[in-house]
């Protein structure tokens, strides 16, 4: 085999979404060598995709918002499953790292006496978001990209990485990967490795989630040896679009239901009053005359059942979609079209409106939208230290949607961006200290490099192999409908039996063509991450026997206190994946105090 | 290979409800003229699939990619118009693949889609960006001046809303490829940082915190004087970004007030007002003291191959 | 502490590969399937329309004023009237008895500085005349490749260099703006009092037109505070600049066409009646 490209670095970063970049920015300012790779183009990180802001308690618009308040907002979303820890670094960190943003250039909306500005989401108490219009996440992205440019950090960018590499020690010595423009292999020396990679959508059929979130990052500290936490928390939306293909994954606002908005299966009924549950009945309509007249007297009335909460509205659509009753393309029908007229919707849903004319042609005032449960982010992740970011790898670091423990169960709208910085920050500086103080250089095995890149071309030699598209597809159709937003044993355990199946088939599968820039290559790599993942999510949420958060659970719809104690634990015990429930970390009595008083 | 089109194409087996539910209108099949090939040569191969309806151009050749050619070279990231990833050229046009219906389009006719072409190919569709990450190195980064005693900044939102249009960039590139100073005149590309990059200066100099002057730079090394305002990099923004009047006018206008008008000159010499610091590419601004020109940005040439 | 250095010696280009092959059929194919020739070419004929009427306006050098029929009308192409034919025409001013041929040409000259220096215009020609390039993506007419002209140094060069001096044809075209103005205000003064006929209209409309054009120009919006940093601290300068971007300069192209015709409309109509062909109807 020919010589293979290599660099050394003090500190690699793998990533360049929001977490990688200010994890790079602080490691570069510590004095550290630092290298960013990412698979894309730099500043084409999913980050942009956030909308809603980053929260930090500045109390700009509320002074008497304080970290206490945001600390406690975050236990109570992520309910009680985070590590405690992390909300209160996170909540303590996030205003100064939102300060300074603005010292880098980003220009957030301003209030009237020209401070940041913040806007209400779910689940915070405050008005606590910072934002720039709809564009937060992409304010941040190029921010801290040009910062990251500004201090002269290289860039390796269209370079996945395929594994990590180790050294007799047990730490993490490099890291290997490849071209995707050239196909050929690179390796990184550092003496520090930031996963920073994000999401795992593309596990899943209906995601929010770009191409990239392929769980790279949770596969290769999985791989690595470094233990996983709670990878059965993901958040789904119960009203993505599903259809047409221009507009699948884009998430439909519940102000759609809360103006008029009702679901109608293939027959075209309303299928909610089927599925009003005991405890709500009495709150709840159980007719149509009565739900329609909720919305001009809600005194007098009782809300329509399209209204209930979150996981109740995912349940119904889940039992109706897997009962035959769904739409053609896997979800049910939204229909606000038929019951309002095209002005109103227009003047209560503008942005809505447009984004789906423009994007899809939909014409959401004359058409009822197709919609299901789609994929949106993972809680769960690698196990990290709160305070330095570190997983329980020597030498690697790991931070934003890529680590676990921060959001518990489920995650508030806003704390997504702030973690990044806050964590990204700390894995940064923690990872650069950690380079800094080792003496000597750093060595890399050749010969583990040259059996990855074996691997990893082996697709090619496979000229009768299947489609990676079709496993793909498989993968995800697998998923979706077994470990999607509602879950229970049967399907589950099924789930897991077809997962083996498709470890098989994924590691038969042949490509086409050759290593330039080839799609169908990567995918075939990708499939990988994306089927370690996959393992965790379900092992996981299979032991988890209760419904919390983002995980729920048809046949354990109560939460369990004593599961509520433990963090379902994923790692890999040679080739297969084992899950052990492991205690959270305790709170100190202090801060408990916080949730007795009746805050 | 098995390429077996009944369980490839996610959406394979619905497609017969599907033109029923969205409305598909137009043909029954759409081609696509794709343009293949690398840096030694290419040509235009057309794919047929089925008009499913509702769909962008984008989504269909992802469905000649699972379908039909695996490895057909493509750039996407998050199909919403947000990243800036699928630039090419439809018909001819400069667009983001995600953001074109084809319902827009007439499919009687093959539908082309052709790489940038103002950027050197890597492969397909998929070409080689490094300019842009090159001239983004030389922008001098934003150097706001000291706090306010609480340790916070203020600006006020009207002062922010001229910055904000331009911040919207998604950096598609798209202005980059059609502007004809270096799509028809490669040549160029030293000493012109192009659209997207009048746009950030023309960003740095509008924000209300930021202390350099950087018009010197904008014409002297950046070659604002190059552009001679034909508008096309605003008639291609996805964003809607309006690049000419809002940016590169006032910065060639900028550029005059520095070094064109002498009554300009004489009114700050009178009014002694203090001039900002002239900024250069060459500037340090690394607070770890590295200069720029030692660090590359874009290891595109593999060193060890 | 933050080090900034002075721009020393010559230019630094950016590093950056050339010469790498192009993906996609050769440059000078054209994709688009759109009539993208039809906007260039109108802009050109509107152009040379206007020119070629110009040129005949001025070479006339008489009816360029109504006096002789009672209306106080002058051509816009012909105003300020300063000149020897002035006197002959019975206009009140023109002592310059030393200019003999016609007064359009000073005229012509300041405005028409003023329109060739605009940014809109210059799209215009370079597009149209140019073929700099005459649509977008579509190979200019110096695109390496077609061999004619290689080089492209756009507004770096004299003479081209000198568009740089916009603002100061703009000063020019204030006055203008003003003298065209004091035409319109005499418009409605007839050799009987105070009056409004058809002319009175058009000259009212076609100052309206000027102003539009002048203000929204983009070397105005500049100075009247598109150069401030922190427009929150001059309210009045920011007022100016939101109204005529949004308002005015948001439409200069249109304004810039109205005013075109608008000229020619009026110019037309007081030779016309300059010269008797037409009656001009009395309103009121």
């Amino acid at each position: 085999m020919p010589e293979h490209e290599s660099h050394v670095f003090d500190v690699v970063v793998i990533g360049a979404g929001g977490a990688g970049l200010r994890a790079a920015i602080e490691a570069s300012a510590a004095g550290a060598r630092t290298a960013i790779v990412c698979k894309s183009l730099l500043g084409k990180a999913h980050t942009v995709m956030a909308e809603g802001g980053v929260a930090a308690a500045l109390g700009n618009v509320w002074p008497e918002d304080n970290w206490m308040v945001h600390f406690r907002d975050t236990m109570r979303g992520g309910k009680m499953l985070n590590n405690w820890r992390m909300a209160q670094l996170h909540a303590q960190e996030a205003p100064d790292r939102v300060l300074e943003l603005e010292e880098w250039g980003a220009v957030f909306d301003r209030t009237p006496d020209g401070r940041i500005l913040q806007r209400d989401f779910g689940g915070h108490r405050y008005a606590r978001l910072a934002h720039v219009g709809d564009r937060t996440g992409l304010e941040l992205l190029r921010t801290c990209q040009q910062r990251a440019v500004s201090l002269g950090i290289e860039v390796f960018m269209e370079c996945k990485i395929l594994h990590l590499l180790k050294d007799s020690s047990g730490a993490v010595s490099g890291a290997v990967g490849f071209w995707r423009e050239s196909g050929k292999p690179v390796v990184f020396g550092a003496k520090s490795v930031v996963l920073a990679s994000g999401g795992v959508g593309k596990t899943w059929k209906f995601t929010s989630n770009s191409w990239e979130g392929t769980g790279d990052g949770h596969a290769l500290a999985l791989w690595a040896g470094a233990d996983m936490i709670d990878m059965e928390c993901v958040q789904f939306h119960p009203t993505g679009m599903v259809w047409p293909p221009s507009a699948r994954g884009i998430l439909v606002t519940e102000g759609v239901r809360g103006d008029g908005g009702v679901l109608r299966n293939r027959d075209g009924e309303r299928f909610m009053f089927n599925y009003i549950p005991e405890f709500y009945a009495k709150e709840t309509a159980d007719s149509i005359e009565e739900a329609d007249q909720w919305y001009d007297n809600k005194k007098d009335f009782r809300r329509p059942p399209e209204l209930l909460p979150r996981d109740e509205v995912a349940r119904s659509i889940n039992s109706e979609v897997k009962g035959g009753r769904g739409s053609p393309h896997g979800g049910v029908f939204l229909d606000i079209a038929s019951r309002r007229t095209p002005e109103y919707i227009k003047r209560r849903l503008p942005s809505m409106y447009h984004q789906f004319k423009e994007l899809a042609d939909v014409d959401i005032t004359k058409e009822p939208m197709e919609i299901g449960p789609t994929c949106h982010y993972i809680m769960g992740g690698i196990r990290v230290d709160a305070d330095t970011a570190a997983t329980t790898v020597p030498g690697l670091y790991a931070a934003g949607e890529v680590a676990g423990g921060m959001h518990g169960a489920n995650r508030l709208g806003g704390n997504s961006l702030s973690d990044l910085l806050v964590f990204g920050r700390r894995a940064g500086q923690y990872a650069a200290e950690h380079a800094l103080g080792m003496p000597g250089d750093v060595l890399v095995d050749s010969g583990q490099v040259q059996e990855v890149m074996q691997e990893a071309l082996a697709p090619f030699g496979r000229e009768t192999g299947e489609n990676p598209y079709a496993v793909h597809h498989e993968l995800q159709e697998t998923m979706q409908s077994l470990v999607g937003i509602i879950r229970t044993e049967s399907e589950l355990l099924e789930a897991k039996d077809k997962l083996a199946d498709l470890d098989e088939r994924a590691a038969a599968v042949g490509v086409e063509g050759h290593r330039q820039f080839n799609p169908g290559w990567h995918l075939a790599l990708d499939l990988q991450s994306m089927l370690a993942v996959a393992h965790c999510t379900t092992l996981s949420a299979i032991e988890r026997k209760e419904s919390r958060g983002g995980h729920t659970r048809d046949d354990y719809p109560a939460s369990d206190p004593e599961l509520g104690k433990v963090n379902m634990v994923t790692r890999l015990a040679g080739t297969t994946v084992t899950v052990t429930p492991e205690p959270l970390p305790v709170m100190p009595d202090e801060l408990k105090t916080l949730f007795e008083e009746g805050h | 290979m098995a390429t077996s089109a009944d369980q490839t194409g996610p959406e394979a087996a619905s497609t017969a409800t599907a033109d029923v539910a969205s409305g598909a209108s137009g043909t029954p099949t759409v081609t696509l003229r794709l343009w293949r090939g690398d840096d030694t040569g290419g040509s235009f191969n057309d794919y047929t699939v089925d008009n499913l309806g509702g769909e962008v151009v984008l989504d269909v050749v992802h469905r000649v990619q699972a379908e039909q050619a695996p490895d057909l070279a493509v750039r996407w990231n998050c199909k919403a118009g947000k990243c800036g990833s699928c630039s090419a050229e439809v018909n001819g046009r400069p667009r983001l693949m995600c953001m074109t219906r084809m319902s827009t389009l007439d499919t009687t006719q093959p539908i082309t889609v052709s790489p940038l072409r103002a950027n050197p190919v890597i492969r397909d569709l998929v070409t080689d960006v490094s300019y842009n990450f090159a001239v983004a190195r030389r922008i001098p980064a934003f150097h706001p001046g000291p706090r306010d005693a609480d340790g916070t900044y203020r600006m006020a939102q009207v002062d922010a809303d001229r910055v904000q249009e331009f911040r919207k960039c998604i950096e598609c590139f798209l202005c980059q490829n059609v502007c004809h100073v270096v799509r028809d005149h490669e040549e160029n590309k030293p000493h012109f940082a192009g659209p997207r990059f009048f746009a950030r200066l023309a960003e740095l100099e509008m924000h209300p915190l930021d202390t350099l002057d950087r018009r010197d730079l904008a014409s002297r090394e950046l070659g604002i004087g190059y552009c001679n305002i034909t508008k096309c990099c605003t008639e291609v923004c996805p964003e809607g970004i309006h690049i000419t009047d809002n940016a590169i006018i006032p910065m060639k206008e900028r550029v005059v007030d520095a070094r064109y008008d002498p009554i300009a000159w004489l009114g700050r010499k009178i009014l002694r007002r203090p001039a900002p610091t002239p900024a250069s590419s060459t500037a340090s601004l690394s607070p770890a003291g590295k200069a720029h020109e030692t660090i590359s940005t874009q290891p595109r040439t593999p060193a060890g191959g | 502490m933050t080090v900034v250095e002075q721009t020393q010696g010559a230019p630094r280009p950016t590093p950056v590969r050339i010469g790498g092959a192009r993906g996609g059929p050769p440059l000078s194919t054209v994709l688009r399937k759109d009539n993208w020739r039809l906007q260039p070419t109108l802009t050109a004929l509107g152009l040379l329309g206007f020119i070629g009427y110009s040129v005949w306006a001025a070479l006339r050098n008489g009816d360029f004023y109504a006096g002789n029929v009672g209306r106080d009308y002058l051509s816009p192409l012909y105003s300020p009237c300063l000149t020897h034919s002035c006197t002959t025409a019975g206009y009140v001013w023109g002592g310059w008895s030393w200019w003999r041929v016609s007064p359009a040409w000073l005229i012509l000259a300041f405005p028409g500085a003023f329109r060739t220096t605009c940014y809109y215009y210059r799209k215009a020609y370079y597009r149209s005349f140019w073929l700099s390039p005459p649509g977008c993506a579509v190979p200019d007419a110096g695109s390496t490749g077609t061999g004619r002209r290689s080089r492209y140094t756009g507004e770096t060069r004299f003479p081209l260099l000198l568009q740089n001096l916009h603002r100061y044809t703009w000063y020019f075209a204030v006055v203008f703006a003003g003298i065209l103005t004091w035409d319109a205000i005499a418009s409605f003064r007839f050799t009987n009092g105070v009056g409004v006929a058809v002319g009175t209209l058009l000259f009212v409309v076609n100052a309206i037109f000027i102003w539009a054009y002048t203000l929204g120009c983009h070397a105005c919006r500049h100075l009247c505070g598109g150069n401030l940093k922190r427009m929150s601290e001059a309210p009045v300068r920011h007022w100016f600049w939101k109204n005529i971007s949004s308002q005015l300069n948001a439409h200069h192209q249109l304004f810039a066409w109205c005013s075109l015709f608008s000229i020619i409309a009026t110019d037309l109509y007081t030779y016309l009646v300059a010269s008797g062909a037409i009656h001009d109807p009395r309103l009121f």
